[in-house]
Parts: structure tokens; C-alpha cells; sequence
């Protein structure tokens, strides 16, 4: 058989598969990282107000980043992701907010109200808390950890292939891009000045990355045909993350206080 | 073990002609087969026919007999048949399964898909890292590497399927001689270790130096078929479309030039 009769090496399952993460936090099953994150974006909508929204950004966000050590990358990233929403919704809410009286100042045919902008900062928050979720599970988790989890409990692995890969797939596209651009502005396409020439510079870029990944997805068939993708039947994991028992619990008590909270909301218990 | 093909014909779905006509092939254990030809020649759709994967996942139409050790393998399910010929094609990147992190987890990414006993992967996976010489890599994400090093960490996810034959289509087309150069010295010494290897080349240079069989494919047919060194001095390959090896335009150029004996000392 090629390259197996003259070698069998007796090595074991290498230690950097499932290396433990620098934190206490990044060593989470990262299914509770993908829970506290879930939970703490629904329960940024349901919440109304202020008070609760900032209460819990603080406890499950931005705490959890400063023991992951991971707090100023966090309000860099998930400020820069919300960003352009946050903007718009904050300015939209602001000048246009439906039946309000108290104005706060006129700038030329738009006015400022303070119930606008009362909710214009409730809206602002929930959008941080939401991207402050999202950002933290990324910052401290590997998609490849959770889909393998995920597999484990017993998720089919053409589904975790599917979302595993079309996650990869966004940096690779990314790099296919960069290299692109470079080799355009080689020939001469100017993809930098004015905005005007920047949005040209985009089309003959926009072309060749979204051809050149269809033209590859045959030949990406193709190979994970030979190396046995379609086989019926489950994998062999080589590694999962660790799981506990505790941490069984926490998920569960997340999503109960998670249908309490909506409970309370939706019964009018609590405003 | 040897793979045979005898009187292979195959149309591509809503084609015309076929684009293989009438192919003869015998690949045995430790043997390397190269073919080459001119562009549209059919050496790709030789490939795919050969691994398996045309009609399978291709579509179209095949007749003809293809077998393994005598054993018609028409019924196989591809994933039965990825375990005796592996393929492996030009462009590294796509070979990469695109989900795995580390050299080592995308090796082992073929195996883990026919639900082997976990130690059996891991050693399958030393193993086809150990063979390849890249080992070294196995902690490294495969998407940061050269395009010869993926390449070598492809054929190591095919080896590591275990295959008794490899089908190689112009695996060094987008490498650099570095490159080129690291894959020829491993398909050499797979070919050592016992591995029947069919490569479809431009690079007459590697054939050359790797395949001790030449076949020459032309519309879809075999045109010149013999030792590879005697197929490479053809004076016909250039009106096939192939270009003649190095050493071959030289030893040319130097009795054209008069000095043809002084160059055979």
C-alpha cells in the first residue's frame, strides 16, 4: 500500500489537537460560550429599558472578557461592528421618533427629542450588548471547536462540514480577494482616492473572487469524494472539548432564566 | 495489485464525442505512468476516469472495463474505491478540506470519514506525514503554507486513505521548481515504497525523471506509448502539442550545433 508498509510510527493523538485555551473562560465548552452568547442577545431584546440591558452587558460581556483578557479587543471589534446599525438607528430614533413632544434642539428641518433619544440609547444598547455577545464568542472560541462539539452530541457531519466550511470560508475568500486586488492593481486599476473610484476598483475584483469560488466548488467535490466525505455513517472525532456536568447546569439555568424573563415580560409583571 | 482499463471510452454529459476513446492501461504496483499531451488531450478526464470519479460524481458515460486485480469495479461506491486509488489534482488549495486547523487534523480528515478505530487514524496519519517529510508541519494551519507544501500535505491525505495506487493530475501545474521539485521526490519514493502512480504532466522534465511508462494522449486517444525515455525522444511530441524534455532539446541543440559527440563524452 503507498507509503504504509515500510512506516508505522508509533506516535499518539498530538497534544496540540484541543490545546486548552490561556483562561478560565476560553476553557468553557465552547457550546456554553454559544449559549451565554445566544441567551444574552434575546435577553437584550426582551429587556426593556436602560438599567437591565447595562446590567447584563456587564455581567455577561464585559466581565467574562476581562477574565478572558480579551476586554479591549472586545469593545474595539463589536464597537466597529455595530457601528454603521448603531449610527443610523441612534440618528433615526433621535430626529424621527413618532408622536414625540419634548424637543431638544432643531437642526434645520429635522428636531431632537428626548423621547426620541430616551429610546435611540435603549436601542443603541441593546445593539451593543448584542454585539458584544457575538464579538466575545468569537474572540475566545474556534468555530471548528464548537462544530466538533456539536458533533459529538450527535449532530449529522455533513451538517458540521456544511457550517464549519462556510465558516472558513470567509477568510479564505478574504485572502482570494487581497490577492486579487493586487494583481488588478499590477494592471493598473486604481482602487484607491476618491469613493467614485473606489466603488469602479470594486467590480473587476467582485468578478474574479465570486467566479474563481464557483469555478472551484466541482473540484472541491471532487476531493472530498476521494477522501471518503460521502461514506454513510458517523466519523471518528479525534478530539472534543472538554464538557462538565456544571456546565450542563449552567446552560440549562441560562435558558430557564431566559423563558422566565420572557414570561415576566410577556404577563406585564415586570416593565 | 494492478489497475487495468481496457478498450475505456467516456463522453462527457451533453457532449458531442467523447473525449476518451478507446484507452488501454495497465498500472501495477511501483510503477509510475506518466501522460501527457496537449491541452484538451484528455489527460484530466483520464484521471478522473481512472480514480473512479468520472461518471460517478462527474456524470456522462463510460464503457468499456475498469478493475482492480481483475475485479470489475463498476458497482463500487466511491467511497469503497477512494480506499484503493487515491487522486489528487493541480490546485492545492482546493484539495484542502477548509475545516481543519492544524496539517495533522486535515491528514487525518479522510481517514476520520470511514469511521476507523481513533489509534488507527492517528497512525495512518503519522505515517502519510512521515512519508511525505512533512511531519514537521503537522502543528501548522495548511491554509499558511506554500503551494508545494499543501501539495504535499494533500497527497498525504490521499496516502493516508491508504490507496494502492495514486492518480496525480498535473500536481505541480501551479508550483514553483521548489515546489515541483519536493513533489517529484515524492512521488519517486511513494513509487518506492510500492505505490502504482498514473501523472498526468505538461512538465516533461518531471516525467522524465519519475515515470519509467509514457503514454501520449491526442483527441482523446492513445498516440505514442512506450518507455519514457524512448516516447520522450519521439521527434512527434512537439507536433502533439508536448514539449520535449531538457535534456532532450539539448542533446538536439548540440548536434545541430555539431558538438553532439563531445556532449556524450
Amino acid at each position: 500500500m503507498a507509503g504504509s508498509d515500510q512506516l508505522t510510527v508509533e506516535r499518539g493523538v498530538p497534544d496540540f489537537l484541543g490545546r486548552p485555551g490561556p483562561t478560565a473562560f476560553h476553557r468553557l465548552n465552547p457550546l456554553t460560550k454559544a449559549t451565554l452568547a445566544t441567551m444574552t442577545a434575546i435577553a437584550a431584546v426582551v429587556l426593556g429599558g436602560l438599567l437591565g440591558p447595562i446590567v447584563l452587558v456587564t455581567c455577561a460581556v464585559l466581565l467574562p472578557a476581562l477574565v478572558a483578557g480579551v476586554f479591549r479587543q472586545l469593545v474595539r471589534t463589536a464597537g466597529l461592528l455595530a457601528l454603521p446599525i448603531a449610527v443610523s438607528a441612534f440618528v433615526v430614533n433621535l430626529f424621527f421618533f413618532p408622536g414625540a413632544q419634548q424637543v431638544l434642539v432643531r437642526i434645520g428641518p429635522v428636531t431632537a427629542t428626548a423621547e426620541g433619544l430616551a429610546f435611540a440609547l435603549e436601542i443603541l444598547v441593546r445593539i451593543l450588548t448584542i454585539s458584544g455577545a457575538v464579538t466575545l464568542f468569537y474572540l475566545t472560541t474556534r468555530p471548528a471547536d464548537l462544530v466538533l462539539d456539536l458533533e459529538r452530541r450527535g449532530i449529522s457531519p455533513r451538517v458540521a462540514f456544511v457550517a464549519n466550511a462556510s465558516v472558513q470560508t470567509v477568510p479564505a475568500m478574504v485572502d482570494r480577494a487581497a490577492q486579487i486586488t493586487a494583481a488588478q492593481r499590477a494592471r493598473g486599476l486604481d482602487t484607491e482616492g476618491s469613493l467614485w473610484r473606489r466603488i469602479r476598483g470594486v467590480l473587476p475584483i467582485v468578478g474574479p473572487v465570486i467566479l474563481g469560488s464557483i469555478a472551484e466548488v466541482e473540484e472541491r467535490t471532487m476531493a472530498l469524494e476521494a477522501r471518503g466525505f460521502t461514506r454513510p455513517g458517523r466519523r471518528t472525532l479525534l478530539w472534543a472539548p472538554s464538557d462538565s456536568a456544571m456546565e450542563g447546569i449552567l446552560r440549562w439555568g441560562m435558558l430557564l432564566a431566559l423563558v422566565a424573563l420572557i414570561a415576566v415580560r410577556m404577563t406585564g409583571t415586570w416593565r | 495489485m494492478t489497475l487495468s482499463l481496457a478498450g475505456v471510452g467516456y463522453r462527457y454529459a451533453g457532449a458531442s464525442r467523447p473525449s476518451l476513446d478507446d484507452i488501454d492501461l495497465e498500472l501495477p504496483e511501483g510503477v509510475v505512468v506518466g501522460v501527457a499531451g496537449a491541452s484538451e488531450a484528455g489527460k484530466t478526464t483520464l484521471c478522473l476516469v481512472a480514480s473512479g470519479l468520472a461518471p460517478r460524481t462527474v456524470g456522462g458515460q463510460i464503457r468499456g472495463r475498469i478493475t482492480l486485480d481483475g475485479e470489475e469495479v463498476d458497482a463500487w461506491p466511491m467511497h469503497r474505491l477512494s480506499q484503493r486509488i487515491g487522486i489528487g489534482f493541480q490546485n492545492p488549495a482546493t484539495q484542502l478540506s477548509q475545516v481543519a486547523s492544524t496539517v495533522f487534523e486535515e491528514v487525518a480528515f479522510g481517514p476520520m470519514n470511514l469511521g476507523l478505530e481513533r489509534d488507527e487514524v492517528v497512525t495512518r496519519t503519522w505515517d502519510a506525514l512521515a512519508t511525505m517529510g512533512i511531519d514537521g508541519l503537522a502543528d501548522r494551519d495548511p491554509r499558511h503554507l506554500s503551494g508545494g507544501q499543501q501539495q504535499l500535505v494533500a497527497i498525504a491525505g490521499l496516502l493516508a486513505m491508504r490507496p494502492a495506487h495514486l492518480v496525480l493530475d498535473e500536481p505541480t501545474a501551479q508550483l514553483d521548481p521548489a515546489g515541483t521539485r519536493l513533489v517529484a521526490d515524492a512521488i519517486a519514493r511513494l513509487a518506492r515504497d510500492g505505490a502504482g502512480i498514473l501523472v498526468a504532466e505538461q512538465k516533461t522534465d518531471l516525467i522524465a525523471a519519475v515515470a519509467s511508462t509514457l503514454i501520449v494522449l491526442a483527441d482523446g486517444r492513445v498516440v505514442l506509448r512506450g518507455p519514457a525515455a524512448e516516447v520522450l525522444a519521439d521527434p512527434r511530441l512537439p507536433e502533439l502539442g508536448v514539449p520535449q524534455p531538457s535534456a532532450v532539446r539539448l542533446e538536439l541543440a548540440a548536434v545541430a550545433a555539431g558538438v553532439g559527440e563531445a556532449l556524450h563524452g
